[in-house]
């Protein structure tokens, strides 16, 4: 079965790929997400606290107390090759270039188009193929408009664009009160692409300490519910690459996202919980369901499932929520 | 020949540079000052850098110096060029090894950083004092006056060693030159290779003990041969001059440089020649100079050879006009007809004329100068020089001091000075935290690497480790700079920090005209009302240039934090002219780059933005003609205060200890404690703020507040008659004190503001969790109102030691005996010595290791360690760093007898007494606060009595009395004396079965020395000398010490548990044998604030690295297991600890895959030590027959 897929302009032998996450740090994870038969892999992102705070709070730790003693002019060794968090990224990125056959995927993530935003020339210079920028952002003050945050991500996208020659992908939140529109701006600002949907981290709440605190929850199967009706939304819109993160578990599930209209499905949760070898238990599921309902290919499927082309598009919007509403009342 | 750089660096980088090039073993141990030459070759190493030879000279860091001395001499013996780096009580460590390496006549040189000898008191300052300690040993002495000579000597003594077998101390004057920064010209590695050429490698590797074809060393003589033998290498003594003299003729062919072993300049017809060594050559030689241009006929002979002392090559050196000589020594030798110097002076003249060398029969007299690193300038000189002109000059003189004593000192005029007026001299007042040395070290090489002109610095530290004042002194110049003392007139004066204006006399030094930068939250227009009296003057009287920043203001704007080091060294060079302006911000952009470039860029776009924004916000000041202020600096300590205080300490305080005379001083170094309690730093720009209404009143603030700056009391509520109107007082809450009242009290201008007791504070407002019963809010408007509520607090009565509760709560009622410390902000170790001298301070002897605990517990000015109402507290001593747990048992044997001795006196003197009072106190139950109590009172019976009788052993006894009540004896210290140094000593004293209780503060490195592994760093963790991560465990201390089986043992972390904690303390001390507590202390040298101390204390605990336990000896008796863990299997990976910790996160991200390989390794033994330990615990035991 031929599952070939082109994503950001990168032909692929499938849509299946490993989606940012820590995995990517271990080179012998990486050799068998690449065993597994992944069709590329995307590096978790660099953030952009990781480029400001990281530098500056590891050079605050060891620099606020030097030279204050006359015994003690440091107290940590000054080795020549320290390096911080970015150009560890930059070093990994070209391991990963270096061990791998298959196309990497950098992710940068930042909100704030400043200085940092020039570390995707480096990623570019350290051998990615392509670039995923995360604009996560909890949109928290109240006097920043909804125009505002989408003009500031913008900006962003279009300063990455203007530094580097690899495709670009844009990952968002379902969070923007219009969608589809954004979308289109996003595209227009350059982006080859969009990533459908970051994961916010949602913070827990310890009620006996009273403390938020961090809380890491893998995706689970239903998640996808929410990505599948945009994808289906977008398609119709977009002529860039779509790809889904979040919520794909196995191949059935990457096999909707294709239908709804993803180019690449990235998976990391199942690969997290059952090993890397579920990519290509997922792949194998996915030629096989081709190949038992006849699909010559799965470009047939890609798409058929989109708002355009549903056969019962309503499902999608604002009608599913009625139909589902009234026939909760009944 | 390739073209040698000029590079900027201080003596101890330019010496190591050559000796690293020259060696291929270097084992060292740290100490100050010449710890950073071995860390120096160690990170070389690390790097790769090869010596000349290209291969990497191992580096291998020691227990001890012996154990560096002993490394050293067996890497000779096997052939090896092998170096080390040490200074003071190091060096004398290292005299039996050096002996022995002389004796066997071995090519080796050692690079000494001159440092006191601890006497009356340590000093971790330079003077001669440790290289006159090893004048008998055999080696030859090779002394450099400044840091390009103790870089081109390093060279030359390299070769001379190989060349001639004599072994080499080559020393230069530690801090004076190991830490000045200069300019220099480096040797490259043809030059080296040029004075070691390969046929001496060849004929020194011909020595070396090999099976191939053995040799026997260190064979024992007796009297019949060791004397002839002994006498057999004298031959190479009386080659060894010329020897050195030709190396320094090759020297001088290959870099223009000449040396000679007695160097003279000055007059040709000179009358009065001063002879002198170290750094005090080039101010002399400044001196001379000057006063040659006057018509004075007077000069200098600078000693470079000390040992072998070359006789006819010294007389001849002399000008044959000479008349009168004064010898300077850096040492005092007490009851020797003359110091070192001096002496040999003496000597080579009378056997110079003797032997037909010289005629010359001069007056000779000699002085001391320059002891711990006291100031030494022309001025002095000038002084020295006038003592010769008289008929008959006083000998034996000191001069830089004023001795009203013994009346040695000769007067000068301290005013004068020498300097070239094209000279520019920067004074730069500034905080350890705000940058300002890092930043002054920076611009020194900008301008003396990127301009023709030459640099110079110099940095003065306090003895604080936290809040802690740093003065640069910083010279520019067209010529090499000779000015080895300090900066006394400036033409540049920067302050850093706002509130150094009402505490110490900056402008004092400013020269009419000069520039007087200050950072200050207050604009142009309205700074000059701000200024106290003293300062406007200054600015007036002087005509001084005033310019003013908000740097904390641009730096927070900028994202720079607190750290203003980029701004102020901007606008040093906006506005002091020492390079045009444009060229100084694109070098300064050059420098942020070269530092920060490989670290990440975001850095240096924040630093340059900092730079550009500095220039918009740095305006002058329009000075008034005249002073306006009415306010005066405030006195240094209260009026309130000793007279002791106030006529010395205070002095101390204002950085004017100089002028103290000797009189002012105990003549033993015994000084009064409770000193701290005066100085009132005022370093916390935000302190703690209670909340009655939240408190749950558990007292955990003042357990974790290492500066004893928060604390609790319980007391009657008729005692708040007259309270301040600000003072805070609640119900106490438990039935304990019921009817009782509560303050939780903050000493506001002694709190460092660290935030560990909010940190540690659990309780929090309901409906706003984010406020705790302690806050931080900004000192200023508290100081006063809060300094008043401290003072009726601290009037308030303390609780009763014989009802309070010893649990973490009832602890924090007991007053703390050491309050106030210069400890880090923030000090993992201070809240243990804090408890324990609540516990036990009315009744302890502290035997303290050198290191951070003896610093912040004993530098003066101030100390913390202080009394009760009644006059008791600990008695504190520091001895050595090696030999601490002796000195502890030492004290305890010398208590045990006093109280033997006591008690044998009262029995015999029963008659007189009565069995009554004598059982009473003979059979006295001391083990509660209420049986010490009524021991106290018995003795003061007893007393009473003995008062009366006229016996001479009632006498005896009357002054032995007191040790009836039993005595606490705690020996304390860090990782670096209880797991290295002092370990065999440790041992024995812990296998003694005495009763010493022993303290280790284990922070898991040197944090005095600054971060240097010891063998209680963790396996993974980054230091100094395990720049790769440690690659093995952390030795269990613990562990090892259970296996005696009658030794007290515990682990704790009071972060974790503090119940824990206090528990064992009171377990240890009254374990009626040895006790070992060691505790997790965290640090600086750990890298994280450390306001999540106590947190990472947990998660250190949590993760199984710091296993709670406690393996009590008497739980045996009643047939339990010894061992209680009091802390359960590891919940959290260790990783999850140790990732918040730069010294391991550094090692992660300078090579991930290694670190990941030990941190698996870590993580295994961590699992195992803990399963171990828990096997331990369900040992059984057969109890004693009963």
């Amino acid at each position: 079965m031929n599952l070939s897929t082109t994503y950001l302009g990168l032909k692929l032998a499938h849509p299946l790929m490993a989606g940012a996450s820590p995995m990517v740090d271990d080179m012998g994870m990486v050799k068998r997400l690449e065993d597994a038969g992944a069709s590329a892999i995307v590096m978790h992102s660099l953030f952009e606290e990781q480029i400001t705070r990281e530098e500056e709070g590891t050079i605050m730790d060891m620099q606020l107390s030097s030279h204050s003693s006359a015994e003690a002019l440091s107290y940590f060794p000054q080795p020549d090759d320290f390096r911080l968090g970015p150009e560890k990224y930059l070093e990994q990125i070209r391991r990963i270039k270096t061990a791998v056959s298959v196309p990497v995927i950098a992710s940068l993530n930042g909100t704030t188009s400043a200085g940092w935003l020039h570390y995707s020339k480096l990623m570019e210079q350290a051998g990615a193929d392509a670039l995923e920028l995360n604009v996560y952002y909890l949109a928290t003050d109240p006097k920043e408009s909804a125009a505002a945050v989408e003009k500031r991500t913008l900006d962003v996208i279009r300063v990455v664009k203007s530094q580097v020659k690899i495709p670009v992908a844009v990952k968002l939140s379902p969070f923007f009160s219009s969608l589809a529109h954004f979308a289109g701006e996003v595209e227009a600002a350059g982006a080859d692409g969009l990533v459908l949907f970051n994961r916010f981290f949602q913070p827990d709440i310890n009620v006996e300490e009273l403390t938020a605190e961090p809380n890491l929850q893998l995706s689970s199967p239903e998640e996808l519910l929410l990505r599948l009706r945009w994808l289906a939304v977008l398609r119709s819109h977009v002529k860039g690459s779509l790809a889904v993160t979040g919520g794909v578990h196995d191949g059935i599930g990457a096999l909707k996202a294709v239908m709804a209209g993803a180019d690449a499905v990235q998976m990391v949760s199942a690969l997290l919980i059952h090993g890397p070898e579920r990519l290509a238990q997922s792949r194998a599921t996915l030629d096989e369901w081709l190949d038992e309902h006849e699909y010559e290919s799965l470009a047939q499927a890609r798409g058929s499932m989109s708002l355009q082309k549903c056969p019962s598009a309503q499902a999608f919007t604002r009608a599913n929520y009625m139909r589902i509403l009234n026939g909760w009342k009944a | 020949m390739s073209k040698r750089l000029m590079k900027t660096l201080d003596g101890n980088e330019a010496t190591a540079s050559v000796a690293h090039r020259l060696s291929e073993v270097i084992a060292i141990y740290p100490i100050t000052p010449s710890s950073n030459m071995g860390e120096w070759a160690d990170e070389w190493s690390s790097q790769g850098k090869t010596n000349v030879w290209k291969t990497i000279p191992s580096v291998i860091e020691m227990q001890s110096e012996g154990g560096a001395a002993g490394a050293v001499h067996g890497a000779l013996q096997a052939g090896s060029l092998t170096t080390t780096f040490t200074a003071s009580q190091g060096l004398l460590l290292m005299i039996p090894n050096m002996y022995k390496i002389a004796g066997e006549l071995t090519p080796f040189c050692m690079h000494v950083t001159a440092r006191t000898l601890a006497a009356h008191a340590l000093s971790i300052f330079g003077d001669h004092s440790d290289v006159m300690a090893c004048r008998q040993t055999g080696f030859a002495m090779l002394s450099s006056e400044s840091v390009q000579q103790a870089h081109d000597f390093a060279a030359i003594s390299h070769a001379a060693t190989l060349r001639s077998r004599v072994p080499i101390l080559h020393f230069f004057d530690g801090f004076r030159t190991s830490h000045e920064v200069a300019k220099i010209e480096i040797l490259n590695d043809e030059d080296l290779r040029h004075m070691v050429p390969d046929e001496l490698v060849a004929n020194f590797r011909k020595m070396a003990l090999t099976p191939d074809h053995p040799m026997i060393r260190g064979t024992a003589q007796n009297p019949d041969t060791f004397f002839q033998a002994r006498e057999a290498c004298t031959p190479y003594y009386a080659a060894f001059p010329a020897i050195v003299q030709q190396e320094m003729d090759r020297f001088a062919a290959l870099t223009g440089r000449q040396y000679r072993l007695y160097d003279y300049f000055g007059h040709p017809e000179a009358e009065r020649v001063i002879v002198t060594m170290g750094s005090s050559c080039d101010v002399t030689h400044e001196y001379v100079e000057w006063a040659m241009k006057q018509g004075e006929k007077v000069g200098v002979l600078k000693v470079r050879l000390f040992r072998p002392f070359a006789i006819p090559e010294f007389v001849r050196a002399l000008p044959p006009s000479v008349k009168k000589i004064a010898v300077l020594d850096r040492c005092k030798e007490p009851g020797a007809p003359a110091d070192p110097l001096h002496l040999d002076v003496i000597a080579a003249l009378r056997e110079g004329r003797e032997e037909g060398h010289t005629k010359l029969d001069p007056i000779v007299v000699g002085g001391r100068y320059g002891l711990s690193s006291k100031e030494f300038t022309p001025a002095m000189v000038q002084g020295i020089f006038e003592n010769l002109a008289k008929d008959a000059p006083k000998n034996h003189f000191t001069v830089g001091i004023m001795d009203d004593i013994s009346h040695s000192s000769l007067t000068y005029d301290a005013h004068f000075d020498v300097e070239p007026a094209d000279v520019t001299r920067a004074l730069f007042y500034g905080l350890g935290a705000d940058g300002t040395v890092g930043a002054n070290k920076n611009s020194i090489k900008i301008i003396a690497e990127e301009t023709p002109n030459f640099g110079q610095g110099y940095f003065v530290y306090d003895s604080k480790k936290s809040g802690a004042i740093t003065i640069s002194h910083l010279r520019f110049g067209p010529r090499p700079i000779k000015s080895a003392y300090l900066v006394t007139k400036a033409n540049f004066i920067a302050c850093h920090q706002t509130s150094f204006l009402d505490k110490y006399e900056m402008l004092e030094t400013a020269v009419p005209g000069a520039t007087f930068l200050l950072n200050t939250p207050n604009s142009a227009e309205t700074v000059w009302d701000t200024l106290p009296v003293e300062v406007q003057s200054a600015i007036v009287e002087k005509n001084l240039k005033l310019y003013v920043i908000d740097a904390y203001e641009v730096a927070k704007n900028t994202g720079m934090g607190v750290r203003i080091n980029t701004i102020m060294q901007t606008c040093f060079f906006a506005i002091s002219g020492v390079l045009p302006r444009e060229e100084a911000i694109e070098q300064i952009k050059k420098a942020i780059k070269k530092t920060y470039g490989k670290k990440g860029d975001a850095i240096v776009q924040k630093n340059f933005v900092a730079v550009d924004e500095t220039l918009a916000h740095l305006h002058q000041v329009t000075v008034p003609g005249k002073v306006t202020a009415t306010r005066k600096r405030p006195p240094m300590v209260a009026d309130e205060a000793p007279d002791f205080v106030k006529r010395v300490t205070a002095v101390m305080m204002e950085g004017k200890g100089d002028l103290l005379p000797v009189s002012a001083f105990p003549v033993d170094g015994t000084w009064p404690v409770g000193t701290t309690k005066w100085e009132k730093r005022n370093i916390a720009l935000e302190i703690p703020e209670w909340d009655a209404s939240i408190c749950i009143q558990c007292n955990k603030c003042a357990m974790a507040c290492p500066h004893a700056a928060i604390r609790a009391k319980v007391y009657d509520p008729s005692e708040l008659d007259g309270a301040p109107a600000t003072f805070k007082a609640v119900d106490y809450k438990g039935p304990e004190y019921k009817g009782q009242k509560y303050t939780i009290q903050v000493a506001p201008e002694d709190c460092t503001g660290c935030t560990l007791c909010v940190e540690v504070c659990p309780a929090k407002d309901k409906s706003n969790p984010k406020h705790k019963a302690i806050d931080m809010v900004p000192q200023a408007p508290l100081r006063e109102p809060e300094a008043a509520n401290f003072q009726f607090f601290l009037d308030l009565p303390e609780a009763d030691r014989t009802t309070v509760k010893l649990d973490v709560k009832g602890t924090q009622f007991l007053e703390p005996l050491f309050e106030f410390s210069g400890a880090c902000s923030g000090c993992g170790e201070t809240p243990y010595i804090k408890l324990l001298t609540q516990l036990f301070g009315d009744r302890t002897l502290i035997a303290n290791a050198t290191g951070c605990s003896s610093i912040y517990g004993g530098n003066l000015p101030t100390t913390p360690y202080t009394v009760n109402k009644d006059g008791r507290g600990p008695a504190w001593a520091n001895s050595l760093f090696e030999d601490n747990a002796e000195f502890g048992l030492g004290l305890r044997l010398s208590v045990d007898k006093h109280q033997e001795f006591a008690l044998e006196l009262m029995h015999r003197l029963a008659a007189q007494l009565g069995d009554e009072l004598i059982a009473g106190i003979a059979t006295a139950d001391q083990t509660t606060e209420a049986g010490i109590k009524a021991q106290r009172e018995r003795v003061e019976a007893l007393k009473q009595k003995l008062a009366g009788l006229k016996d001479y052993e009632a006498k005896m006894l009357y002054d032995l009395a007191d040790y009836l009540v039993n005595k606490s004896v705690w020996i304390v210290g860090g990782d670096g004396w209880a797991y290295d140094i002092g370990y065999g000593g440790l041992d024995h004293v812990l296998a003694s079965g005495r009763n010493v209780n022993v303290l280790v503060l284990d922070t898991e490195v040197y944090s005095n020395t600054g971060g240097q592994a010891s063998k209680s760093t963790p396996m993974g963790a980054g230091a100094k000398f395990a720049m790769a991560g440690k690659a093995m465990p952390k030795k269990d201390l613990g562990m090892i010490a259970m296996t005696y089986g009658g030794i007290y043992v515990a682990k704790v972390a009071f972060g974790s548990r503090d119940m824990q904690t206090v528990k064992a303390f009171q377990e240890a001390e009254s374990y009626n044998g040895p006790s070992l507590i060691l505790a997790y202390s965290h640090c600086i040298a750990h890298g994280y604030d450390l306001a999540h101390g106590a947190d990472q204390q947990k998660m250190a605990v949590d993760s199984g690295h710091w296993p709670l336990f406690r393996f009590d000896p008497r739980r045996m008796d009643r047939g339990e297991t010894p061992l209680q863990m009091d802390s359960g299997a590891p919940k959290i990976e260790l990783g999850q600890y140790v990732r918040n910790e730069t010294r391991y996160r550094m090692i992660e991200q300078q090579n991930p895959e290694h670190f990941k390989k030990l941190l698996a390794q870590a993580q295994h033994d961590t699992t195992n030590r803990f399963s171990v330990y828990e096997q331990l615990a369900k040992l059984s035991i057969k109890g004693k027959e009963s």
